[in-house]
């Protein structure tokens, strides 16, 4: 996978499929302590210690449909190539947090990506689930949490086209205004 | 376009929303479903679901239900698209480009006709 937007949507299928109903993603670049972290924390079903253990395996899946499960290795491994780590911490019944810490200047960081785009997939494509999400960009940040919008909808869905561009022009304007003044606070 | 999106727009969104569906007769919904694992995320699913949410988007296009769903077991084929029309079969298309995904959402979702050369069986 050639952004690590993609990446945040895999790690997030799996806390989909895990039978989370609350997922919240953080993206964080910070060009001071020069990184750029990713947090996916979910309360879905969880992984008891020897299935954690061999999750960063590639020869590991806890799927049946397929025998080789690569996300989470691909991941861990886009980390350590720029100096960066990788963490997953699981609690069987209780849900499981992956971070990834990448050096933002380093050479074979993958860029960001379509984060936008990432979002809104989850979203739509899973209604069911909470969606929080934090983007930030040194002081700046988005912050954006579906709640408050579920709840003023009333079960209009999320799939109702004006419904759709409203939440996707927030999602776009909010990233977008958060990645600028971050550059210009970095340029500052 | 405002930059600051507010709960009262939402509102407002949601009556006019209500308003069109009291006008609608209840004639089912069609489900479009996308494969997410991490074969078709690899394989573009992202953007091919993508293509399908702007069409309904700019088409306006209310009562399509959106569904995405891990992975379907057929990882060559793909991104995989899968179309049920109210009261008809699973239909599944198989390494779906966002072109193919408006051809899809036209010919088979708007049109009822299902798009031969990019079905398969699954």
């Amino acid at each position: 996978m050639r952004e690590l937007a993609l990446h945040i949507l895999d790690i997030a299928e799996n806390s989909i499929s895990a039978n989370a109903d609350e997922i919240k993603i953080i993206v964080e670049e910070d060009l001071q302590k020069d990184i750029l972290r990713i947090l996916i924390q979910d309360n879905g079903k969880g992984m008891d210690a020897e299935t954690l253990a061999k999750i960063t395996d590639p020869f590991i899946t806890s799927r049946k449909t397929r025998s080789v499960g690569l996300g989470i290795p691909f991941f861990k491994a886009a980390a350590e190539a720029c100096q960066g780590s990788f963490t997953i911490h699981s609690v069987p019944g209780k849900g499981t947090t992956v971070e990834a810490v990448f050096k933002h200047s380093h050479i074979d960081r993958m860029p960001l990506g379509d984060i936008e785009s990432t979002l809104i997939t989850l979203l739509m494509g899973t209604p069911e689930i909470h969606w929080i999400f934090e983007y930030r960009n040194n002081e700046s940040c988005f912050i954006f949490d579906d709640k408050p919008i579920k709840e003023t909808l009333e079960g209009i869905p999320l799939s109702e086209p004006a419904v759709m561009r409203y939440i996707r022009e927030m999602i776009e304007t909010g990233i977008q205004e958060v990645h600028l003044s971050g550059i210009m606070e970095a340029t500052h | 376009m405002p930059s600051v999106k507010s709960l009262d727009d939402l509102k407002k969104i949601r009556e006019d929303a209500l308003k069109k569906q009291q006008l609608k007769e209840t004639s089912g919904k069609t489900e479009v479903i996308v494969g997410m694992g991490t074969v078709g995320i690899a394989a573009g699913a992202r953007e091919t679901l993508k293509a399908i949410l702007d069409i309904i988007e700019k088409d306006n296009l209310s009562d399509i239900i959106i569904r995405q769903t891990g992975n379907i077991g057929l990882d060559s084929y793909e991104p995989i698209v899968q179309v049920i029309l109210p009261g008809e079969e699973k239909v599944s298309y198989g390494k779906v480009n966002p072109e193919m995904a408006r051809r899809i959402m036209k010919e088979h979702v708007l049109g009822g006709e299902i798009v031969k050369d990019f079905q398969i069986e699954g």
